[in-house]
């Protein structure tokens, strides 16, 4: 039962999260918007990774193969960018 | 190395024993798995070499020729797709791989059956999407750049669907490996007791999974920009061509890796054996494999210096592409450092294993004149490129793959090759790789472009060696192809262990029982202990 009240839980805060998502793009923030969207993501991201993946659970091994992905998500980005920043 | 086995040296026919189509089809053994894309990537490394032998063959003269234009494009397509995707990727990895890692890690399986053989089905079913898409020519070479091959009327979706099947393989492949390697190693198997062949073996798994969703995902949104008009490489609605060539080299160069490490894994098993010295560096060896594998994502940039990219990301690429050298050259200084005083003898695998590090040095010494921005752009789709990497992809790959198939054809089929034939065959392989590929050297310093199907008439002596030279060649392969299938049915019987090898898989029959070995042995001591017994660990 304890089980089934964690992942309401979760489910509840993807929720709002989602909702924040939605009401932070009526601001102006600029940049900003860009950041808090992309905060807002990562930390749901991370919340399904932790309950509903289990990960929370893991042994560090398998925490870092499941981050090892994200890292070479990062990669690919930072190479493309170091790109398309420059070009003239 | 290991207790609790005998010295088992039977005649009988082990896994093979099943006859029948069903029982290859369906079969759960790794080994019956690992045949069956040995049989299906050799079928591709005959066809592919063939078309090379046909453009080869179009080449000796600068003008038309015995074909048009539009089919030279169709040749060197099909010679470049079928040679990458279906042969060299897969032959080491998901042959060899699937047939001798669980034996060299003391296991009776991998750790996911079933998923092999699914693995194995869904490559097969690649290669049927594959084949279909080629009633219409494909023409676009293996790489797929777009603007063209948005617009190309070959069925350019249908082969990238294909291709994305034949990823999925290669990913569920990789996953298993890499399973099998951190839970079915046998007791006593620590990390630093295991053969080199599965550390290259972990590497290029982690490679195929890290990857390979990026080429599968590169294709889908090539789809969608020739299904649905998106736009994610059109300028014209706000895209960027150069994004296709980020995403394709992010795959495609790291994919160099999955081709070369397990070779390097072979040659690192069949030195120490035919030197019976311990080999020289065991660890630096080990983890210079997982180096390559990290470097290997990090330079994909340098296929793209004269294609528009800024150059501050040329730069960085460039500098950035020097690093590979580093453990590249670890490995090879260790084999040599192995070699030295070692009590060599010249049978065949080694005769290959040979044939690997001479080419491979050529191969690898011409490679930072292509990641050196001055020179890239003199050499920059010339034939030096298609030397260079035909120096390190057949001089390395495709002699590494040789090397560990004549090394292991005895394990695998309970038959001894003959000697005499394969000697022959390999002096035929080494002289016309050299005269077809060392000339592309000279033809592309000179200013040869690649892939053009006319040219003139100053190159023509050149291309006449190099075609010359690849009849030598394809002569080599065919007395190679002759020995295996001779030998399949009439070579001596093999003894458990010809080479007196310590690893795993010698220390079962010859061809190995359904289970590979009746009680999983223990491991005491590391597999390179040659002349050096209770020595220890490196």
């Amino acid at each position: 039962m304890k089980e089934y009240r964690t992942y309401l839980i979760v489910w509840a805060s993807l929720v709002v999260l989602t909702g924040l998502t939605m009401g932070v793009s009526y601001l102006r923030l600029g940049v900003g918007n860009a950041i808090v969207a992309l905060a807002i993501a990562s930390a749901k991201a991370a919340l399904v990774g932790l309950y509903f993946m289990h990960l929370r659970r893991e042994s560090a091994l398998v925490r870092a193969f499941a981050l090892a992905p994200l890292l070479f998500l990062a990669l690919i980005i930072f190479g493309t960018l170091s790109d398309t920043l420059f070009r003239k | 190395m290991a207790d609790g086995i005998s010295g088992a040296s039977g005649t009988g026919r082990g896994y093979l024993a099943e006859t029948g189509l069903r029982s290859w089809a369906f079969s759960l053994d790794h080994k019956r798995i690992g045949v069956m894309y040995l049989y299906t990537t050799m079928f591709f490394f005959l066809v592919g070499g063939l078309f090379a032998e046909l453009l080869r063959l179009k080449l000796m003269t600068p003008g038309p020729g015995f074909v048009s234009d539009k089919t030279y494009n169709v040749f060197f397509t099909l010679h470049g797709a079928l040679m990458i995707f279906l042969f060299i990727i897969p032959a080491i990895p998901s042959a060899l791989g699937n047939f001798f890692i669980p034996m060299m890690v003391g296991a009776h399986d991998v750790a996911f059956p079933r998923l092999n053989l699914a693995g194995y089905w869904i490559f097969l079913a690649g290669i049927v999407v594959v084949i279909a898409s080629l009633v219409r020519p494909m023409d676009t070479g293996w790489t797929f750049y777009t603007p063209y091959s948005a617009k190309s009327g070959a069925a350019v979706t249908l082969l990238s669907f294909g291709l994305f099947l034949v990823g999925m393989s290669s990913i569920l492949t990789g996953l298993n490996f890499i399973i099998t390697i951190h839970t079915q190693r046998a007791p006593g198997m620590t990390w630093s007791r295991m053969p080199l062949f599965i550390w290259g073996m972990y590497a290029t798994s982690v490679i195929q999974v890290l990857a390979t969703p990026v080429i599968g995902m590169t294709f889908i949104l090539l789809a969608a920009e020739r299904l649905f008009g998106v736009g994610f490489f059109d300028p014209a609605k706000g895209g960027d061509p150069l994004l296709f060539q980020h995403f394709f080299w992010f795959y495609s160069h790291p994919v160099v890796y999955v081709m070369i490490l397990p070779a390097m894994g072979i040659i690192s098993e069949i030195i120490p054996v035919f030197s019976r010295k311990p080999i020289f560096g065991y660890k630096a060896i080990a983890y210079s494999s997982m180096a390559i594998a990290l470097a290997g994502f990090l330079v994909w940039g340098h296929h793209m210096f004269v294609s528009g990219m800024s150059s501050v990301a040329a730069v960085i690429f460039s500098l950035l592409t020097f690093s590979v050298a580093v453990p590249t050259g670890v490995k090879v200084f260790n084999w040599i450092a192995t070699l030295y005083r070692g009590s060599i003898s010249f049978e065949s695998p080694m005769l290959y294993a040979l044939m690997f590090i001479f080419l491979f040095i050529i191969g690898g010494l011409t490679g930072p004149f292509l990641g050196s921005l001055g020179t890239n752009v003199q050499l920059h789709d010339t034939y030096f490129v298609v030397a260079h990497f035909h120096y390190t992809m057949m001089g390395g790959t495709v002699m590494g793959w040789l090397a560990g198939l004549h090394y292991w054809f005895p394990k695998m089929t309970g038959r001894m090759l003959s000697e005499k034939l394969a000697r022959r065959a390999a002096v035929l392989i080494l002289i016309g790789f050299n005269v077809t590929f060392f000339t592309m050297f000279i033809l592309g310093y000179k200013g040869m472009p690649r892939r053009w199907a006319e040219y003139p008439v100053q190159y023509q002596t050149m291309h006449i060696i190099a075609t010359v030279g690849s009849w030598v060649l394809a002569a080599g392969i065919i007395v190679m192809v002759w020995n295996f299938t001779r030998s399949l049915y009439r070579g001596e019987a093999a003894p458990g262990n010809p080479w007196g090898a310590l690893t795993l898989e010698w220390q079962t029959a010859s061809p190995p029982p359904v289970e590979n070995f009746e009680v999983i042995p223990t491991v005491t001591e590391w597999p390179y202990s040659f002349g050096r017994k209770g020595a220890g660990d490196a």
